[in-house]
């Protein structure tokens, strides 16, 4: 390790409501590769942001080669030599891979571009970095990993003195992760600074010399990757206070049948031979890192994506679930953690939403029966205890949890008997987060199952009987509530095969 | 199907094949393949003054092909240029007729009216971000409304070759008394190499493709994508300026106020032939100019064989939904 080449101080960044970046504290030294940790959410990609002039800070100071620097824009900080390489690659296609790398600065002859000379400064790019990519190939036809290769060439040609990978390893093959290294302690070996992001605790030793670690925004400590165990780094990523009561012991009887059973699923690369059973009344809490896999396999189990294999049983009898459609009729419901996506037509009313998924029923001949429409979405807005005027409101004008609410009744109309929540509070706020949870506890007791993905920590230990935990689309961990602590689930989750 | 990809695959790794695109190599067997069909099938399609007429659909068309090849190429579209094309034309020879400017005059004016269009569709999708069919339909209903008011209503006929005036005609088709040589076609040849290096080897090529590819990736790369959106329209616009002239130099007829319709949907079906693809980021020039030729070809040939003139309306329809599919499973593939 070199000098220090960046230092960011006590770097403060509020967005209304939020608390992104609280005094975080971060140093790069010329010739090191220092990772940069924290859970979904702890504030990582919002450092980096504010460090490449995405976004401004409130206050702090940023000291780069010796001088205090605030970036404008990602064009500024990159032509001062800080370069990110994105977890999701900014490429174009449809142009080659030169074209690609030297974009907004071509290589002229006169008034016309001079292709063959971008090509061999391309090349020569490759040769150092020991890789092998035709610069003339078209962006578009190279896998995730050598397009990756390209964007750090990118950032090389850049001249970049720091560069910072935003979770690079997350798409890549094993292989390809192995070439990755290699560059990157290359990259070291030339004295830059790398900033390294990512949730895999076990690259983390291998690659880094010092470790930062965030939580909730704030700054947790840096340690020295070699003189640290794993226990370390996870005790200081989840080390908060709880709040709110976890969850002590489950609420299920012992003997509950078992309502699903999913065996050997398999869905693309993000859902890897998952199984699982939920019984009735319980609350299956899903937890994991972002890109675990964990939407995917609902999503799977939904019939919202094909599956490669795997068998499903409701109620002890195998079912195929080819589309949603399948999965409905097996009482089945499905709430996106995409609410304005995928859950409801905000701009219909609210009994509108709430006949949605069991139209057939609401007939009268071809036409839909109003009344009676009225009447089960007024049912429900009683139940719920959803604030609306009236059942005629549209959507759009409802909060965010009554929003959800409306979502619940969708499924509850179709009388579906397993609803998977798909991270059920996000972008609710802390009254209406309490109604939801209170909801779901009322649904489970009156003999519904519950699957919850949930990416908060303090919700899955809230909320869940039992816990299953997700790593890059296997399951890692099968935990009961009574086990249940946020290290053997962080645990689980930064495990890799 | 897995079968025929297979062999594209391999097809498409051909050095040649890769330099000039696949799609363009088969639009070029297919011009090659409809003209001899319909030479050998028809005695009369095989005259000289067939193939002149051929021509005299193509240069207009090609003009506004050309034009909007950029657009799509950006993700866009431009469908103002067929009622544009008919505006501008208009205008000129309103000019030229009844207020007494010389010919040049006029056709500077048509091609500037192009221009000015051109400007003012950018405005509205780079600047103001409206959707690119939503402003360039709204230009299509106002050329359309301002052709007919500049002129009173009335149709107006450029100066026909016989007259003083109308030397400019053979910019397009000279007679030299013994025969009619179609210099429009060298002057669309000369427009298809000039705007393909303009595309290929020149930055505003350059990032009209990056924009129509990803155009965020673009603009985190430094490059002003306003402005070379806006360009986008502004070509567009000025070969419609020269479509305007190309109509009149081959039209023996008047022009007339509410005609044009449609025609943007002939230039943008020969772009998608020749391989523009609608979701922007891929094309060529070269690609067009043969579209343009297919649709030509099914024009002016099919009724030399026997088929009615609708059906080429029919027959190219299917013709586009083949080219669209191929454009799809390409997209797939990626």
């Amino acid at each position: 390790m070199g000098e220090v080449i960046l230092t960011m101080k006590e770097i403060d960044k509020s967005f209304p409501g939020v608390h992104a970046l609280d005094h975080v504290n971060l140093e790069i030294r010329k010739g090191e590769v220092h990772a940069l940790m924290g859970e979904n959410g702890a504030g990582k990609s919002t450092l980096m942001k504010v460090l490449t002039g995405i976004y401004s800070k409130d206050s702090g100071t940023i000291t780069y080669e010796g001088k205090e620097v605030e970036f404008s824009n990602p064009r500024d900080a990159q032509d001062a030599g800080i370069v990110i390489v994105h977890q999701e690659l900014n490429m174009m296609n449809h142009l080659t891979v030169a074209q690609n790398i030297f974009i907004g600065r071509e290589m002229m002859s006169g008034k016309l571009i001079n292709d063959a000379k971008m090509n061999k400064e391309a090349k020569k790019l490759f040769d150092k970095l020991n890789i092998d990519i035709d610069p003339t190939e078209k962006m578009g036809n190279l896998t995730v990993g050598k397009q990756q290769m390209c964007e750090i060439a990118k950032a090389i040609s850049h001249e970049a003195k720091v560069i910072i990978f935003d979770e690079p390893s997350a798409a890549l093959t094993e292989s390809e992760i192995e070439e990755l290294f290699k560059i990157i302690r290359d990259l070291r070996d030339q004295g830059l600074g790398i900033v390294y992001i990512s949730h895999r605790m076990d690259e983390i030793k291998v690659i880094t010399d010092r470790v930062t670690v965030m939580r909730d925004g704030g700054y947790v400590g840096t340690l020295i990757t070699k003189d640290s165990t794993k226990d370390d780094i996870i005790k200081m990523m989840v080390g908060r206070v709880i709040y709110e009561d976890p969850k002590t012991e489950s609420t299920v009887p012992k003997d509950a049948p078992v309502v699903l059973k999913v065996e050997h699923l398999n869905a693309g690369k993000m859902v890897r031979d998952v199984s699982f059973e939920l019984h009735k009344g319980e609350i299956l809490g899903f937890s994991g890192l972002m890109g675990a896999g964990r939407t995917e396999t609902a999503r799977a189990l939904f019939g919202a994506d094909p599956k490669d294999g795997g068998d499903i049983y409701v109620n002890g009898k195998k079912v195929d679930i080819k589309n949603p459609m399948d999965a409905v009729k097996c009482g089945i419901g499905y709430l996106s953690e995409d609410r304005k996506r995928f859950g409801i037509v905000v701009q219909k009313s609210v009994a509108e939403n709430s006949t949605m998924a069991a139209l057939d029923d609401y007939m009268s001949g071809i036409f839909i029966n109003k009344k009676k429409e009225n009447e089960v979405a007024q049912k429900y807005v009683q139940q719920l205890k959803t604030k609306t005027p009236n059942v005629d409101q549209l959507v759009v004008n409802l909060s965010g949890g009554n929003q959800q609410k409306v979502v619940i009744a969708k499924w509850l109309v179709r009388n579906c008997d397993i609803l998977i929540f798909d991270e059920p509070t996000r972008g609710i706020d802390v009254g209406a987060k309490s109604e939801i949870y209170h909801l779901m506890n009322e649904l489970v007791a009156e003999g519904k199952s519950i699957i919850m993905i949930s990416s908060e920590m303090t919700e899955v230990l809230r909320m869940s009987d039992r816990i299953v935990v997700m790593c890059e689309g296997r399951k890692t961990g099968e935990i009961d509530i009574a086990e249940a602590t946020q290290e053997n689930i962080m645990h689980a989750a930064t495990l890799r095969d | 199907m897995a079968k025929n990809e297979k062999k594209g695959n391999a097809f498409s790794n051909n050095p040649l094949v890769k330099a000039v695109g696949s799609q363009q190599i088969v639009v070029l067997l297919a011009v090659v393949v409809l003209f001899l069909v319909f030479s050998i099938a028809s005695k009369s399609f095989r005259q000289y003054t067939t193939i002149l007429s051929l021509l005299d659909t193509v240069y207009y068309i090609a003009f506004m092909a050309i034009g909007v090849t950029f657009c799509l190429i950006t993700g866009g579209v431009d469908l103002s240029i067929g009622t544009g094309m008919i505006c501008y034309s208009l205008i000129g020879a309103y000019l030229v007729v009844h207020v007494g400017v010389p010919v040049w005059v006029g056709i500077l004016v048509s091609i500037l009216c192009g221009v000015i269009m051109g400007f003012f569709n950018g405005f509205l999708v780079a600047v103001l971000n409206l959707p690119p069919f939503i402003a360039t339909l709204c230009s299509m209903m106002i050329t359309r409304g301002m052709g007919s008011i500049f002129t009173g209503g009335l149709s107006v006929a450029w100066p026909s070759s016989g007259s003083a005036q109308g030397a400019y005609r053979n910019m397009f088709k000279l007679n030299t008394g013994s025969i009619i040589l179609p210099i429009g076609f060298i002057l669309v040849l000369v427009a298809t190499i000039v705007m393909s290096t303009v595309l290929n080897k020149t930055r505003p090529g350059r990032y009209i493709i990056a924009i129509g590819s990803n155009k965020e990736a673009l603009r985190l790369s430094g490059v002003n994508v306003v402005k070379w959106q806006w360009l986008a329209y502004v070509i567009s616009g000025l070969f419609t300026g020269f479509a305007s002239i190309a109509y009149a130099g081959v039209l023996a007829s008047s022009v007339a106020p509410g005609a044009g319709a449609g025609l943007e949907m002939d230039a943008i079906c020969a772009a998608i032939i020749g391989g523009t693809s609608m979701n922007g980021g891929s094309g060529t020039i070269i690609g067009t100019l043969l579209g343009v030729f297919v649709m030509a070809l099914l024009k002016i040939g099919l009724p030399f064989v026997g088929f009615q003139a609708n059906m080429q309306q029919i027959i190219t329809g299917l013709v586009l939904i083949l080219a669209v599919f191929i454009d799809v499973l390409k997209n797939k593939a990626r």
